[in-house]
């Protein structure tokens, strides 16, 4: 019961500082998914272009982001961009830019697995007709294979929000990096451990819950 | 030049990897004319169609279409394709447009026509083929006759000079079937010049001015329907007809 009583005190003390966490958590996931999608499509164009050196700089550097830990990468860019670059010096900046080219190499892999479901007959259709590659990619594609990605795409979110906790190796304000700060101010372990869980599984939890509703949407409207 | 073939192949030849599909064809079809090819199946009847219209490309020989060598290199072939219309055994129609864009998007996209425009000139080849009702439904909507009827206005909506049928009444429920060879059958006697892969025997006896028999990669006999189906020469013919007419 002490434990219960502890925890809920860390809870009522502290729990502005999660709300803080909670934010940058958010943050953090919203940027990485956002440009991590864009440059993630553009990563999945060459992925899948006509010439065999796109082809090869794309899929080496997907697998190298992939078959490496993305806390490696995360002290990589740390360390190495404020010396390459001395303007890029903001440690959150730098965290994000990791993120975001960490998370582009998957989900371009999630956009060209979508565009690959589209049914050949699609772009073959659009062709007879004298639609360019480009037109037929924009106009019948795209649409078609934005059905396939959104769902993986948000579930990207997800592995993403739990992901950045590893961001707070560099105290980056996210909820581990909270906790931390709690900890250090309160000398508790479990108890502020226990309620970063519990967020953390609220948010992923909840999240998961749209997203299968939205799939059931994105079906039924077929 | 108003004797010049519509569409002229020369010494056509297409493998995939080890597999020669296409072994040599050379093959005109005139304005106005309506060629039926029929043939077993891997005989390359559907490669053959589609190296028309370039969506397979053929290793080497030519295709002319009105006069133009389209497998040149540096040529648009975009430009020809909106003048060849292409219908396909899987309709391929576009589900995440509703009936009526399926038929506007292209006209509207590549010939710049207004969209009130060219929604209104579907509006009369919905009614055409009697799918007016249908013209703001889903295609997911929609019957496999109706799909087919559709991709057949589709085509017909950029104007063609020439359609090409891959096979348009295999994936029919057999009562479909009739329904998509009568919006065939009126577009051939308005004097469309068309190219029809097809296993309805009896439907290219009756349409077809010249009708190809293929076998393992080249036309083995060709003439009139008449010809062609009362008195096969060729040996692979003759099996083949006595195959498939019963």
């Amino acid at each position: 019961m002490i434990f219960l009583e502890k925890t809920l005190a860390v809870a009522t003390k502290y729990g502005y500082m999660f709300v803080d966490g909670i934010f940058y958590t958010l943050l953090l996931s919203a940027i990485t998914v956002f440009f991590g999608t864009i440059m993630g499509s553009l990563l999945s164009m060459l992925r899948m272009s006509r010439f065999s050196v796109v082809r090869f700089i794309a899929t080496a550097y997907i697998e190298i982001i992939r078959g490496t830990p993305l806390l490696l990468q995360l002290y990589l860019f740390y360390f190495l961009l404020p010396d390459l670059l001395p303007f890029l010096d903001d440690k959150f900046l730098c965290i994000c830019i990791a993120l975001v080219l960490n998370s582009a190499a998957y989900i371009s892999e999630i956009v060209r697995a979508g565009i690959q479901a589209v049914d050949r007959g699609q772009a073959e259709a659009a062709r007879s007709l004298g639609m360019s590659g480009v037109q037929n990619m924009l106009r019948i594609i795209l649409p078609q294979a934005v059905r396939n990605i959104l769902p993986a795409l948000c579930n990207e979110f997800i592995m993403v929000i739990k992901e950045t906790s590893l961001a707070s190796t560099f105290f980056i304000g996210d909820i581990m990096s909270q906790y931390k700060k709690i900890q250090g101010l309160t000398y508790l372990v479990i108890e502020p451990l226990l309620i970063a869980g519990i967020i953390y599984f609220m948010l992923t939890f909840s999240l998961s819950k749209v997203v299968a509703a939205f799939e059931r949407r994105l079906k039924t409207s077929d | 030049m108003t004797d010049q073939p519509m569409i002229y192949v020369e010494d056509l030849y297409k493998g995939f990897g080890t597999l020669k599909v296409l072994k040599g064809i050379t093959e005109h079809v005139n304005k106005g004319e309506v060629v039926s090819i029929i043939g077993p199946s891997g005989s390359g009847k559907s490669t053959f169609l589609r190296c028309l219209n370039l969506l397979e490309e053929p290793d080497s020989g030519k295709v002319f279409f009105e006069g133009v060598e389209i497998t040149a290199k540096g040529v648009n072939i975009n430009v020809h394709r909106q003048r060849m219309g292409m219908v396909f055994q899987l309709f391929n129609i576009f589900p995440h447009l509703s009936v009526i864009e399926n038929i506007s998007i292209a006209p509207t996209m590549l010939k710049g026509i207004p969209k009130a425009q060219s929604k209104k000139a579907a509006e009369l080849l919905l009614e055409r083929v009697g799918l007016q009702d249908k013209r703001n439904e889903h295609p997911s909507k929609l019957s496999g006759g109706q799909k087919q009827r559709l991709a057949i206005i589709r085509a017909l909506a950029m104007e063609p000079d020439v359609m090409l049928f891959d096979e348009p009444t295999s994936a029919l429920d057999p009562e479909m079937v009739g329904e998509v060879l009568d919006v065939i059958k009126s577009l051939v006697s308005e004097g469309m010049t068309s190219v029809i892969v097809t296993h309805e025997m009896g439907f290219a006896r009756e349409i077809s001015d010249r009708v190809l028999f293929m076998d393992e990669g080249m036309i083995a006999e060709q003439g009139p329907p008449q010809a062609l189906f009362g008195d096969p020469q060729n040996q692979r013919t003759k099996e083949f007809l006595s195959k498939v007419l019963y």
